[in-house]
């Protein structure tokens, strides 16, 4: 048993339909959704004693705004049957705007989900357009202002920028509208063209362009300081939030390296020193499940080197950073080198990102360990 | 056997007329291989030479045959390349054989090739069988092929076999030619052992293994044999001869061609060309041995991993057994550390050389742009010969400079010859002639550098005569050339193993096409790499990789992580495959890129 509380994710692998831009696993096949509801009841049991208990749980995809409450109350009763869920854990669903409405938000805080992350993406209609979005700017800011009211405990918006050709002002507006209803949370997410969707094979032909890289630097910096001024943290590369209390919970074990048990197709799930996932496939994994299976497709166990870089580069990328001890032999040099250059800062035994690093978070853990090297460039380029 | 009942023959023609597509018929004809074993080329064994299409190395076959009265013939039959880069594999089969079955593709009919392999048979004093094979072709002409038969090569068309190999038509007059046409093996078994080493191979359980054919005496398992050039002794394990396989005998004599094992474990102590006698009752002298091939193009082989360096000794070392014509020596660069300048007999060569390494050795090589070899005469009169950049001497002490030439002979379709005429001035050709060969078929001379032969002017021939040219070359003289060294420099820090020695006509062009290249093949760093190709501190091209501006992934989640970790764990196992110069990590393939600038 891991003594460690945990985090429970559920995928709920449905969509309406494709986003461009979107390589998450998901399906708009809504009538796997029963055989669905069940395996995932079916295959939480096979976890049965072997996590103490589960101070988050987060509902995502997917769209799992496409559950009914009802689906989310059979869930939700089922896991709290099967594990320890401790009473103040935050439960998030991640829920499109186009599915929201007052009904709905007070039946699911009736259910005890008290966070809800809301799939805005952007509040600029051109950019719903070009994101293949279903709603609209006006549908998206109601939902928001629906959800807010409703009194959660915490609501997050997830944006996307950078898009090709976005201007400053005009995602300057999009964040002026967001934050005049001042959610707890807020995620910007630089678009990234990612392999084997529609975007890579149509939009920009494989490589983007290396001026729009500087666009995305600007806009980034730009996004983190504009948050900054409106009192929200920047405590990870891509996340903002009113407080620390408001952090997401959840997402923080991903980058803490808390265990997780995840649950559905394509779920992914890290215990001690073992990470798993499951099949990508709905259907593969409701026949495996309902055959008394283990619905995983691949294990791992880390070395502790493996450990090691892992807390390292999913460490530099939160405010917290690393600890310093982290690094046996971290070359003095090295570090003066990127403190001189204003990616890193040292403080109190941690070695963290400044909001220039976080744009380095990638390339980092190498530069830190001295695979890749490094030397003094002139400020300004 | 007794050497009456022996015959040895090589297939010699021109690339690609059917030289080991014939072997395989007579192969099959005496029932060496299963139909089930069978496949096409059957003596292409090599990887490469299965890809290609092409023959690399020379084998042997020993055929047992019987005749129609019941005799039990052995026909050592030796495959040779066609290709001019392995025409050294072609001198050695001959120095093992009485006679030649020489191929001619009746729908090309005789090419640069035919003539340049009728010539070292005829130095040889071989037996010659003309074989016109593909007849089965509707655009095969016998007759013309006869005619250039008594004409060019001045061989009697009467006596030419006519043959399909691919068919299998006229495969039994052929065996009748061998048996009845060149003459069996002269030596005595009774005479002191002399065999000629004509080639080797390293086997990791047996040591050196000799293929050699035995002139006078006999060796059998247990004899102490000695080596003639060296005068150690060792001790026979065992002898045999080649039936596709290794075949163990008791004794190998007089006239016969196979194989030594004798605990030869010392790389280095075989030779090829090397006599063996036996210990005890020498020969009073060595057999003639090779002529030595004198390579024309060099380059610097380094590993990839300099750690890898006493393995590349080593596989290099066992290689060179293998390949004859394959010479090298130590050197050491700034930039690729400890590793070796290799000479080879052409392009092809080289690329052979290299394939082999990596496939048959398993090494990771970085290889340096090719070179030919130049004379520098020197302001106090002395001169220098240099086919390394990185030995080329200070450009105020140059009185002048020549190059090798070669004697080109284009043979090409009429419709063809502007179009070549117009390459080979491309290539700095003069005197420049051209015959009237036959109708439809012309016949260029010129004279042209060396270095201008050796890059790609085979592929650039094929692709303007739609493969229907083909060249010979031999070198002929050395000439003024205007030369000079182009330096590549990475943020400012020479890489040695980049510099190139170039016409300086071609420089420019080379200069730009370097630094373009490395763009694409050198990743991003952090801090911006600047590329110059420089004639001595003159820069006369460059390119710019910018810095990141930022590499960080939007979304890392519980899903990402594995993903994201593998993908540093892949970034760092590449670090190792990339060469440090200055703080620029330069890829493996970067120097492969930069070598094939020509393309
Ligand atoms: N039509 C026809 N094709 C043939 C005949 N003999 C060989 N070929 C083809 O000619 C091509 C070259 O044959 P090879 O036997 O590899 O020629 P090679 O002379 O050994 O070539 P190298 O070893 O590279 O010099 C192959 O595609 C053969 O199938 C023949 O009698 N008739
Ligand atoms: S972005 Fe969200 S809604 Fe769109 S396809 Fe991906 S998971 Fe589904
Ligand atoms: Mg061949």
């Amino acid at each position: 048993m891991n003594r460690k509380t945990a985090g429970l994710y559920i995928h709920v692998p449905f969509c309406r339909r494709k986003c461009p831009y979107c390589d998450f696993f998901s399906i708009p096949e809504l009538t796997l959704l029963p055989a669905w509801l069940q395996a995932v009841c079916r295959e939480a049991k096979y976890y049965q004693g072997k996590f103490k208990c589960f101070n988050t749980v987060y509902f995502g995809g997917g769209t799992p705004s496409l559950l009914s409450p009802s689906n989310l109350d059979f869930l939700l009763e089922n896991l709290r049957r099967i594990f320890l869920i401790t009473p103040e854990a935050e439960i998030t669903l991640e829920m499109n705007p186009e599915d929201v409405s007052r009904e709905k938000l007070r039946k699911l805080q009736g259910l005890g989900i008290n966070r809800i992350s809301l799939g805005l993406q952007s509040l600029d209609d051109e950019a719903l357009t070009f994101l293949g979005r279903r709603h609209t700017a006006f549908q998206a800011e109601k939902a928001l202002g629906q959800a807010l009211e409703a009194g959660f405990s915490s609501v997050s918006v997830d944006l996307i920028y950078g898009l090709p050709g976005q201007k400053k002002q005009r995602w300057e507006k999009v964040l002026s509208r967001v934050a005049a209803s001042r959610p707890h949370h807020v995620s910007c997410y630089l678009l990234t063209i990612k392999e084997g969707t529609f975007f890579a094979r149509k939009i920009l032909n494989g490589q983007p362009p290396l001026f729009w890289e500087k666009v995305q630097r600007d806009l980034f910096l730009f996004t983190s300081r504009w948050w900054k001024n409106q009192g929200y943290l920047h405590y990870e590369v891509s996340n903002f939030a009113v407080s620390s209390k408001h952090r997401c919970a959840h997402n923080l074990k991903y980058w803490q390296r808390q265990p997780y048990l995840g649950l559905g197709p394509s779920a992914h799930s890290f215990s001690q020193n073992k990470r798993w996932w499951n099949v990508s496939s709905v259907k593969e994994y409701c026949r495996l499940v309902s055959s008394g299976f283990h619905p995983v497709a691949e294990r791992e166990r880390l070395e502790p080197a493996q450990e090691k870089l892992e807390t390292l580069f999913l460490g530099l990328r939160t405010a917290d950073g690393v600890s310093l001890a982290l690094f046996s032999n971290l070359p003095e040099d090295k570090k003066t080198l990127l403190e001189k250059q204003g990616l890193v800062k040292t403080r109190d035994d941690r070695l963290f990102c400044t909001e220039q690093g976080f744009l380095f978070t990638d390339a980092l853990p190498l530069w830190l360990t001295g695979d890749f090297p490094l030397k003094v460039v002139a400020k300004g380029r | 056997m007794a050497s009456e009942h022996i015959r040895n023959f090589s297939i010699i023609a021109h690339i690609d007329h059917g030289k080991s597509t014939l072997a395989d018929r007579l192969i099959q004809q005496v029932g060496l291989v299963s139909a089930r074993d069978f496949r096409e080329q059957l003596l292409d064994t090599m990887e490469i030479e299965r890809e290609r299409g092409i023959t690399i190395k020379s084998q042997t076959v020993n055929l047992p045959y019987r005749t129609a009265d019941g005799h039990l013939l052995e026909l050592n039959l030796i495959d040779t390349p066609g290709h001019v880069d392995f025409s050294y594999e072609v001198s050695r089969a001959l120095a093992c054989c009485e006679g030649v079955l020489l191929v001619i593709d009746a729908s090309q009919g005789v090419q640069a090739q035919t003539l340049a392999c009728l010539y070292r048979a005829m130095e040889h004093d071989l037996a010659i069988i003309p074989v016109i094979n593909k007849i089965d072709l509707p655009t095969a002409n016998i007759e013309r092929t006869k005619e250039q038969i008594e004409q060019e090569l001045a061989l009697e068309s009467g006596r030419a076999l006519l043959c399909s190999a691919k068919e299998t038509i006229g495969i039994n007059e052929i065996f009748q030619a061998i048996i009845q046409r060149i003459p069996p093996p002269s030596g005595s078994p009774d005479k002191p052992l002399t065999a000629l080493i004509f080639d080797a191979q390293h086997d990791p359980f047996r040591g050196v293994i000799v293929s050699v054919r035995v002139f006078d005496g006999e060796v059998r398992a247990g004899d102490e044999i000695m080596l003639m050039s060296t005068g150690k002794v060792h001790l026979v394990e065992e002898v045999g001869i080649f039936r596709l396989k290794r075949e163990s005998r008791p004794v190998l004599s007089s006239g016969s061609v196979g194989y030594i094992i004798a605990g030869l474990k010392e790389v280095s102590e075989t030779r090829i060309g090397d006599t063996i006698t036996q210990a005890h009752q020498p020969a009073p002298v060595p057999l003639p041995g090779f002529r030595e091939m004198k390579p024309v193009v060099f380059c610097s082989l380094y590993p990839v991993s300099s750690e890898d360096y006493p393995a590349l000794a080593d596989a290099l070392a066992k290689y060179v057994l293998n390949d004859a014509a394959f010479v090298y020596q130590k050197e050491s660069s700034a930039a690729l550390g400890q590793g070796f300048r290799c000479g080879f007999l052409g392009l092809l060569h080289l690329e052979v050389v290299q394939e082999r390494l990596q496939r048959e050795y398993n090494q990771s090589i970085i290889l340096t742009v090719p070179s030919v070899r130049y004379r520098f005469l020197l302001q106090d009169g002395s001169s220098v010969l240099v086919d390394n950049p990185s030995h080329y001497p200070d450009p105020a002490k140059i009185k002048q400079v020549e190059e090798p030439y070669v004697r080109l002979t284009v043979f090409t379709p009429e419709r063809y010859l502007g179009a070549v005429i117009k390459l080979c001035l491309e290539r700095r050709a003069v005197e420049l002639k051209h015959n009237f060969l036959r109708p439809g078929q012309r016949e260029i001379f010129c004279q042209l550098p060396l270095a201008e032969v050796i890059f790609d002017f085979h592929d650039r021939l094929k692709s303007i005569t739609q493969g229907y040219g083909s060249f010979d070359y031999e070198l002929s003289d050395s000439r003024l050339a205007e030369v000079v060294k182009l330096d590549v420099l990475v943020n400012g820090e020479r890489v040695d193993a980049l510099s190139i020695i170039v016409h300086r006509q071609n420089a420019y062009r080379r200069a730009v096409k370097i630094c373009e290249k490395l763009k694409q093949e050198i990743p991003r760093h952090q801090f911006p790499v600047v590329i110059q190709a420089a004639i001595g501190s003159r820069v006369i091209a460059r390119s710019h990789i910018p810095a990141f501006r930022k590499d960080v992934t939007a979304k890392c989640y519980g899903g990402d992580v594995t993903r994201k970790r593998k993908l540093l764990e892949k970034q760092k196992e590449g670090k190792k495959k990339m060469k440090m110069v200055g703080s620029v990590m330069i890829p493996q393939k970067a120097f492969v890129a930069a070598m094939k600038i020509e393309e």
